[in-house]
């Protein structure tokens, strides 16, 4: 949540990139640290929960957008069909991958697209670099600083392609109002569908006046903190940006396999600056983001915009096939990134996820993710999604990923809002199992051995009537209805709940006085 | 590295795999398509992967009724014309309504529709040879036509034929008259893939807009108009 880190703070990319004197930093700079060095999600959401307005304004935004997402899915009396169209439609990819992925290539290369293929985050950069870096070759002159534009993109942010770019002296301008608020706020963004969700127009207000004029056209001095006028800010500010772009770079949020088309889903109409007016385009996009054929964006096309901002239609969709002659960006690049999806593809439970549209609705109806906002997920992608998506992506090594498969209480209300039908709960418990699993594998813990113990003991009855004499004896010397706190392991249990403690007279006992021990 | 690399691990994951109770791939039949199972299957010979979702054809006054309601929900002005002589009267007055002084047309526009905005005195741009966007970026609004609408959601397509334009000139100006007929209001999605698919299949790029641009990244409260044009007026065609 910090809002004002000194622009020399360390940078989030994969190789840490030579520390540049403050001066030659050419955007905000991040938070320092990277979202994988996160601590696990209960140190992280216990301090998101210490901020009043954080839990205010988390709590305004998702009830908000529930109740449209609501009311704009019952409007349709298909949307169940169109939930489980779009399940199958996107199971029919994945089942399909390679095929599908071939039939893009061809078709994106055939319309004058050039494809590349990057195995991980570090691949992925590099070609990006290199391909903005050969445009600024191309210049007769002396070499300028080189700016690409951005639109809002999830995978982008997964390979932590902005700072790799900064450190190759390339500013990287996110277009986006909210990313732009985020960018400038020198902050991470808490939502994939509202990046800044956990900012209230004051704190807009405050970013936009103080940054704004140290990366370009200031915000108008006497900026209130209307919305409307908060926009008109960013419009100013972006319009030079774009105009003077010669590269953009984009996500995707579907590639269609049988015809090479791209699209973009987006509000604002940065999306189809950055896709109009620069002469280089680069789009960059997992390569679980296909559908088989242009049908089957009339699926999506319905299922995304009503799931997400809660609207019948995005105001604008955008989309290209190649190059278009004589209309947009004449050199067009598409790198199809897999940075661990291969891998969860292995994995007939966990690859559920894959199908995942990049909605936000499992998070907006989310209880925790309600709470605690975005950052304690340590996360690009966070709520129930990012616990299920980022684990496998990244693998179960450190200690926030080991935490996110638990970072839910299984009540199950991201599964029935998910527009691709994907089972968060199942594909959780399933992780949980792989971080116990896991554990097993090394020597046998405390957790471990008290498991053990616990398992033998309800092996047999008599060791369980044992053990229930054995409490209810605890509960005639503590002459206590709860304890408040327990000592050694059992005090994290006792945080954040108190325990009961066992009845007097347990059921087996009730049993015997009442039926004198008869069946 | 790269490319190789990803497919050999797709192929390894999904060799492995139960497939989620489908029928293996048959390659070489002909289709495009290498599942066996029906939930997976072409449509019914149809090029599309499930059956057409959308409802029962709503008869045409509704779905233009519905398409007017859900336009004028987004913000946007919409009426109505017979003619070209009335669309031309609607130019004019829309383009009064919003102050423009400059417009960009389309090279394949018709000059009927703008005649009377240039009589009153607005300098009318044609967009061939291609304006420079600093050019587009000083003019106030563009007319164009359309591809397509579609009721149920409120939405314009344009394909960017020459009655539409180059993609630029449809997003700078600040103010967008569009021009749609009624008999090109398709109910819904659904409908209007069905024309859509084979636009794309021919590389043609399409704009799909709902209304003004729009954000919500503020307290999720909805401002029209950030980046996109910021006044979007319709004229119906009946």
């Amino acid at each position: 949540m910090s809002t004002s880190s000194p622009p020399h703070s360390a940078t989030a990319s994969t190789t840490p990139p030579p520390v540049a004197p403050p001066t030659m930093r050419r955007t905000p700079a991040p938070p320092p640290g990277r979202l994988i060095d996160a601590p696990p999600f209960p140190q992280g959401a216990a301090e998101a929960l210490k901020n009043q307005q954080l839990r205010d304004n988390m709590r305004h935004a998702t009830h908000t957008i529930r109740a449209k997402r609501a009311r704009v899915t019952a409007e349709l009396p298909n949307w169940e069909e169109l939930r489980a169209a779009g399940e199958a439609i996107k199971n029919r990819t994945l089942e399909n991958l390679d095929y599908y992925l071939e039939q893009l290539e061809a078709n994106l290369i055939k319309n004058g697209a050039q494809v590349h293929w990057a195995s991980d985050a570090q691949e992925a950069q590099r070609i990006v670099i290199d391909l903005i870096k050969a445009k600024g070759e191309n210049m007769t002159h002396q070499p300028t600083p080189q700016e690409v534009v951005k639109v809002k993109s999830m995978v982008t942010q997964e390979i932590e392609l902005n700072e790799a770019l900064e450190a190759e002296g390339i500013a990287a301008w996110e277009t986006d109002l909210a990313e732009l608020i985020v960018q400038l706020g020198h902050d991470r963004p808490s939502n994939i569908l509202v990046p800044a969700i956990h900012r209230n127009r004051d704190e807009v207000r405050e970013i936009f006046l103080r940054e704004m004029k140290l990366y370009g056209k200031p915000a108008p001095e006497d900026l209130d903190n209307d919305p409307k006028n908060l926009a008109a800010a960013a419009r100013l500010h972006l319009r030079e940006k774009f105009l003077r772009a010669k590269i953009a770079l984009s996500g995707v949020n579907f590639c269609v396999a049988e015809s090479g088309t791209l699209v973009i889903v987006e509000s604002e109409g940065n999306g189809r600056m950055c896709l109009t007016l620069p002469e280089t385009l680069i789009s960059i996009t997992g390569i679980e983001k296909l559908v088989p054929t242009a049908q089957d964006l009339e699926v999506m096309l319905q299922l995304l915009p009503r799931s997400s901002t809660g609207e019948r239609m995005n105001p604008y969709t955008s989309m290209w096939t190649g190059v278009t002659p004589g209309d947009g960006p004449q050199e067009v690049h598409v790198v199809l990134v897999d940075n661990g999806r291969s891998r969860v593809l292995a994995d007939p439970v966990g690859r559920e996820a894959l199908r995942c549209i990049r909605c936000a609705a499992c998070m907006h109806q989310c209880p925790v993710y309600e709470k605690v906002g975005g950052h304690p997920y340590g996360s690009v992608y966070p709520g129930p999604i990012g616990s299920v998506l980022t684990p496998q992506l990244r693998g179960l090594d450190s200690a926030i990923d080991k935490s996110l498969p638990y970072a839910s209480t299984l009540c199950g209300a991201c599964a029935e809002v998910c527009p691709v039908k994907i089972p968060i709960p199942d594909i959780l418990v399933h992780l949980r199992q792989r971080v116990v699993d896991e554990k097993k594998r090394g020597h046998r813990g405390l957790e471990q051995s008290l498991m053990r113990l616990g398992g033998w003991v309800m092996a047999k009855g008599s060791r369980l009537g044992l053990a229930g004499a054995a409490a209810g004896l605890a509960r005639a010397l503590i002459r206590k209805e709860y304890l408040r706190s327990l000592p050694g392991l059992g005090k994290r249990w006792t945080a954040a709940r108190d325990l009961r403690m066992p009845p007097r007279r347990n059921f087996r006992h009730w049993w015997k006085h009442e039926r004198g021990g008869q069946a | 590295m790269g490319r190789e690399e990803i497919f050999t691990n797709i192929k390894a994951a999904l060799r492995t795999q139960d497939r989620m109770g489908t029928v293996l791939r048959t390659e070489g039949d002909g289709s495009k398509d290498r599942m066996g199972t029906v939930l997976f299957c072409p449509f019914q010979g149809q090029n599309r992967t499930v059956p057409i979702l959308s409802l029962e054809p709503s008869p045409s006054v509704l779905t233009v009724e519905l398409f007017i309601d859900l336009l004028v929900d987004y913000k946007a002005t919409v009426e109505c014309a017979d003619d070209s002589s009335q669309i031309a009267v609607l130019v004019a007055r829309f383009l009064k309504q919003a102050q423009a002084e400059t417009c960009v047309v389309p090279p394949g526009l018709d000059p009927a529709w703008f005649a009377a905005a240039q009589t009153a005195g607005i300098q009318v741009r044609v967009d061939n040879p291609p304006l420079s966007k600093e050019e587009l970026d000083q003019t106030s609004a563009v007319i164009t036509a359309a591809c397509l609408g579609m009721a149920e959601t409120g939405t314009i397509v344009l394909d960017h034929r020459a009655d539409q334009g180059r993609r630029i000139i449809s997003l700078l100006p600040d103010t967008h008259i569009c021009v749609i007929r009624s008999d090109q209001i398709a109910a819904g999605v659904s409908e209007a893939m069905v024309h859509l698919a084979p636009l794309l299949q021919e590389g043609q790029p399409l704009t799909w807009i709902s209304g003004p641009s729009a954000t919500s990244d503020i307290e999720l409260s909805r401002v029209e108009g950030v980046h996109g044009p910021r006044n979007l007026y319709v004229i119906l065609v009946t």
